[in-house]
């Protein structure tokens, strides 16, 4: 079952430690164990492999040499031929011939270092995939349970301040009440702070003799003159 | 970054992007911050925070807020507006409809500030668009 599926039939069933539904009885510390284990094999495993990779090299190098010393003693062998030193010639070449069994033997010794490195590095490759898939899921198993204990601790909390959780209509009509009041003052002060220097600009204007004049007797007297000729 | 650590921080931040934070912790068996920004208090964010992660959640409304002839139409919607919603998406804890934002754990100060404002300005946002939903 996959771990998703089990937290849900854990959350349904309304369980209060999930880790141990889903992982195991004594909780999530037999899985951090289990991890922990994983990764000391994948230790082990990468270790011996260093092993084995150092002795597949050794067992390279000894096949080369050999396959240089065989090329050489070829070359001698048909130097002593040349010289028409056949028994010369037949010695080296059972010295080939022990050569060619002992590099037929290391050859073997090196394919089979390299057979086991493949396996080595697969099985590391396996194991840090496992490990990383264990962690996945341990990490899935301590958020829920995280999240259940936290979400416990929120509903005590509201229960023992004795403070009531508004619903979700009242809320948003009490932060949108908050923001027009907020916007409501800002658009007050602004319109004040604009009266005032309207106001003060008026003052200085009429100080300096600017702007419209205040209606003085006389002028009114003058209107009432020009409107009777 | 524990619980402590991030409550001493958020309270050494005045104000961050024109908010002011209020921080508290909530005592239970595992640690969770209660951070309100001052204009939105009716929504408090709760913080805790794990191994691999900062969990933030803004609790919506509950199932009996939820007009039962008009539930179904309002999970749809609720999938249809999570991923336009930045940075957060939609849950249900319990009987509670959530937002809630993931954040790693080696996060810095203003991303997390940043995630609870975010945070909150959806849980209000959501409400509005979903209201019509709700008894």
């Amino acid at each position: 079952m996959s771990i998703l599926r089990k937290i849900m039939t854990a959350v349904k069933g309304g369980a209060r430690e999930v880790g141990e539904l889903v992982v195991d009885a004594n909780g999530t510390r037999i899985f951090e164990q289990e991890i922990k284990d994983a990764e000391s094999h994948m230790r082990k495993a990468k270790h011996d492999l260093t092993d084995v990779m150092a002795k597949q090299m050794q067992a390279s190098r000894q096949v080369e040499s050999l396959k240089s010393e065989i090329a050489e003693h070829e070359t001698f062998a048909g130097q002593a031929l040349d010289k028409g030193d056949e028994e010369l010639a037949l010695e080296i070449a059972e010295k080939i011939s022990r050569l060619e069994i002992e590099l037929a033997e290391q050859q073997q010794v090196h394919d089979s270092f390299s057979g086991h490195v493949t396996r080595l590095k697969d099985l590391v490759k396996k194991s840090e995939r496992t490990i990383k898939e264990y962690e996945r899921q341990l990490s899935m198993v301590k958020t829920t349970e995280s999240v259940q204990k936290a979400s416990a601790a929120i509903t005590d909390n509201f229960a023992s301040s004795n403070s009531t959780i508004l619903s979700a209509k009242d809320s948003l009509e009490r932060i949108k009440k908050r923001q027009q009041d907020n916007f409501d003052r800002l658009s007050a002060a602004e319109e004040l702070e604009a009266e005032n220097s309207d106001k003060s600009l008026e003052d200085k204007m009429k100080a300096a003799g600017i702007g419209e004049e205040t209606a003085s007797a006389n002028s009114v007297l003058d209107r009432i003159k020009s409107n009777r000729s | 970054m524990n619980t402590r650590d991030l409550a001493l921080r958020i309270s050494d931040l005045s104000s961050f992007e024109g908010y002011e934070f209020d921080c508290q912790p909530i005592p239970g068996d595992t640690e969770v911050l209660q951070i309100t920004l001052r204009e939105f208090e009716e929504l408090p964010s709760f913080v805790s925070v794990t191994d691999t992660q900062i969990l933030c959640i803004t609790y919506l409304f509950t199932e009996d807020e939820v007009k039962p002839e008009s539930r179904t139409e309002l999970l749809e919607e609720m999938l249809e507006l999570n991923i336009p919603m930045p940075l957060s998406s939609f849950a249900k804890l319990g009987d509670r409809y959530v937002v809630f934002g993931a954040l790693a754990v080696n996060s810095d100060i203003e991303d997390i500030c940043h995630e609870i404002i975010t945070l909150t300005e959806n849980a209000v946002e959501s409400i509005d668009a979903l209201e019509e939903f709700l008894v």
